[in-house]
């Protein structure tokens, strides 16, 4: 069977203080497809990429990448598996160099040095940015930043990509730039968002998470024409399928 | 501390010198300046031959050094400020001028001062704080400590920045003295710690995710030539001399000789 896919089943999480995060989350995702989780702060959406990763454990229910259960035994190979870019980008890029930074996966999965080089130069080729290699990661802006902390997961050769805000704190083109580099990616995709222009453009699917469950999961297009169901979850329609500011009109179908 | 990582990323014939040969010989000078008597200049004079033969072959500007050597200055004009006045016997004199053992010491913790970070300096100025840490971990030292120095200054900027956005946000809402006592600041200090603390965990965990197991391997290969191998002991050499010998005193009376 395929790795690619991701079945959560019944999961259930609360942290140590208390706090209820996820309360039985059920969903499958199959092999290629790009799912948004979608939702309100707090809604547990973090919470629930922490599992697919193997950080948090759950206290019920849960998690199988491909055929595999995540537990503390498999979490070597799931790690290889699911690649995880995480929101900020100083987290995830602590080498002293670009190239050793995209290195670092690749050396720790005891590669030879041509394979590791091979796949570091094809990463940053991927997301533009081998001129980058010899520069410390501080020094980046921020949409080269994020576009190198992409690369780091690519030399993985993930099949799965999870990803946490990949658009927040960058420029419009920077952020145009990145959808336009996702959507090239064959990967099975779970993008957790607040920018659901961004979810409307890359992910043919959306789950909506509220206080901890599901709220809604179906084709992305309908789910953002349901305005009592964004409502209720605390989202608005993405701003493509709202009226024109200047004419009123509504541009999308 | 940006500027010292463009530096180091020339190319000069000190810049490739293997890191190992570097640090072994910094070290070597570190020890010889550091055990000399308490009360010696003279003889550590020579010593200066080398950050200053360094930084030029290295193209490292001597401005910019001397601006960081000022920068941490106030550390050594404390740690001998007492001494003038503990330690009064006159120990030599300059013409009639008696001048105590204090002064002189002090003088000396000065000269050492600026010989020991001036040679540090130089030697990340023309390594890099990566070579440093790799060429350390090769000689022997714990993985660890090579692994914290790496992450200290990778992360020194991170905190810096965050450190320096939140006294910002606390001048923009502080009028005049009230809000700028020691109170807030100790607080500030305690939020910021509890911040490293939360990203600490964060970049943990975007290592585990790359399957880190407790080694930071590199990938850069080290490769010692006869050059390195010549470099260090020349210089070795040359420290152990200047260290055992008294080499400005003896060149002063071999002058004096040939005068009268």
């Amino acid at each position: 069977m395929s790795h690619h896919s991701i079945a959560v089943t019944d999961l259930a999480f609360a942290y140590p203080d208390g706090t209820d995060a996820l309360n039985g989350v059920t969903f499958e995702i199959t092999h290629g497809e790009s799912v948004a989780i979608v939702g309100a702060n707090g809604a547990g959406k973090s919470t629930l990429l922490m599992h697919l990763n193997g950080f948090l454990s759950p206290a019920s229910g849960s998690v199988r990448i491909g055929d595999i259960p995540v537990t503390k035994g498999t979490l070597p190979g799931i790690r290889k598996t699911v690649g995880m870019v995480f929101q900020d980008p100083d987290d995830q890029l602590f080498m002293p160099t670009v190239y050793e930074d995209v290195a670092f996966g690749p050396v720790n999965l005891g590669l030879p040095a041509e394979e590791i080089d091979t796949r570091v130069t094809e990463a940053l080729t991927r997301v533009d940015a081998l001129k980058l290699k010899d520069r410390p990661p501080y020094r980046l802006s921020g949409g080269e930043k994020r576009a190198v902390a992409i690369a780091t997961v690519l030399a993985m050769w993930p099949n799965v990509l999870v990803m946490d805000e990949p658009s927040s704190n960058l420029d419009p083109k920077a952020r145009r730039r990145l959808i336009e580099l996702l959507g090239t990616f064959e990967h099975t995709k779970i993008i957790a968002t607040h920018d659901l222009d961004l979810a409307l453009d890359l992910c043919d699917r959306t789950i909506i998470m509220s206080n901890g469950t599901v709220a809604a999961d179906g084709p992305t297009h309908e789910i953002f024409r349901d305005d009592a169901l964004l409502a209720t979850s605390g989202l608005e329609r993405p701003l493509a399928m709202q009226g024109c500011p200047v004419c009123g009109g509504n541009l999308s179908p | 501390m940006g500027q010292l990582d463009r530096l180091a990323s020339q190319d000069t014939p000190v810049h490739r010198l293997d890191p190992r040969a570097k640090v072994l010989t910094t070290l070597v000078f570190l020890v010889c300046v550091v055990s000399f008597s308490k009360y010696s200049i003279l003889g550590m004079v020579p010593f200066a031959l080398f950050p200053i033969a360094m930084a030029s072959e290295g193209r490292l500007p001597l401005r910019f050094l001397a601006r960081k050597l000022v920068a941490v200055a106030p550390f050594a004009i404390f740690i001998g400020m007492f001494n003038p006045w503990l330690d009064r016997d006159v120990i030599m004199y300059l013409g009639d001028i008696g001048i105590s053992g204090g002064w002189v010491s002090y003088a000396s913790i000065i000269g050492r001062f600026l010989l020991t970070t001036s040679a540090a300096l130089v030697l990340i100025g023309t390594t890099g704080m990566m070579g440093v840490c790799m060429a350390i971990e090769r000689l022997g030292a714990p993985d660890v400590f090579a692994t914290q120095l790496l992450f200290l200054y990778r992360y020194i900027f991170v905190l810096g920045e965050e450190a320096m956005r939140m006294s910002r946000a606390r001048a923009l809402r502080s009028f005049g003295s009230h809000g700028m006592g020691m109170h807030v600041y100790g607080q500030m200090l305690g939020q910021l710690l509890l911040r490293t603390y939360d990203r600490a965990q964060r970049v943990y965990l975007a290592m585990q995710c790359r399957g880190f197991d407790g080694h930071v391997r590199v990938m850069r290969t080290l490769r010692l030539t006869g050059r390195d191998v010549t470099f260090t002991l020349g210089w070795s050499a040359a420290f152990v001399l200047f260290r055992l010998y008294n080499v400005p005193l003896l060149v002063g009376h071999f002058v004096t000789g040939l005068i009268t």
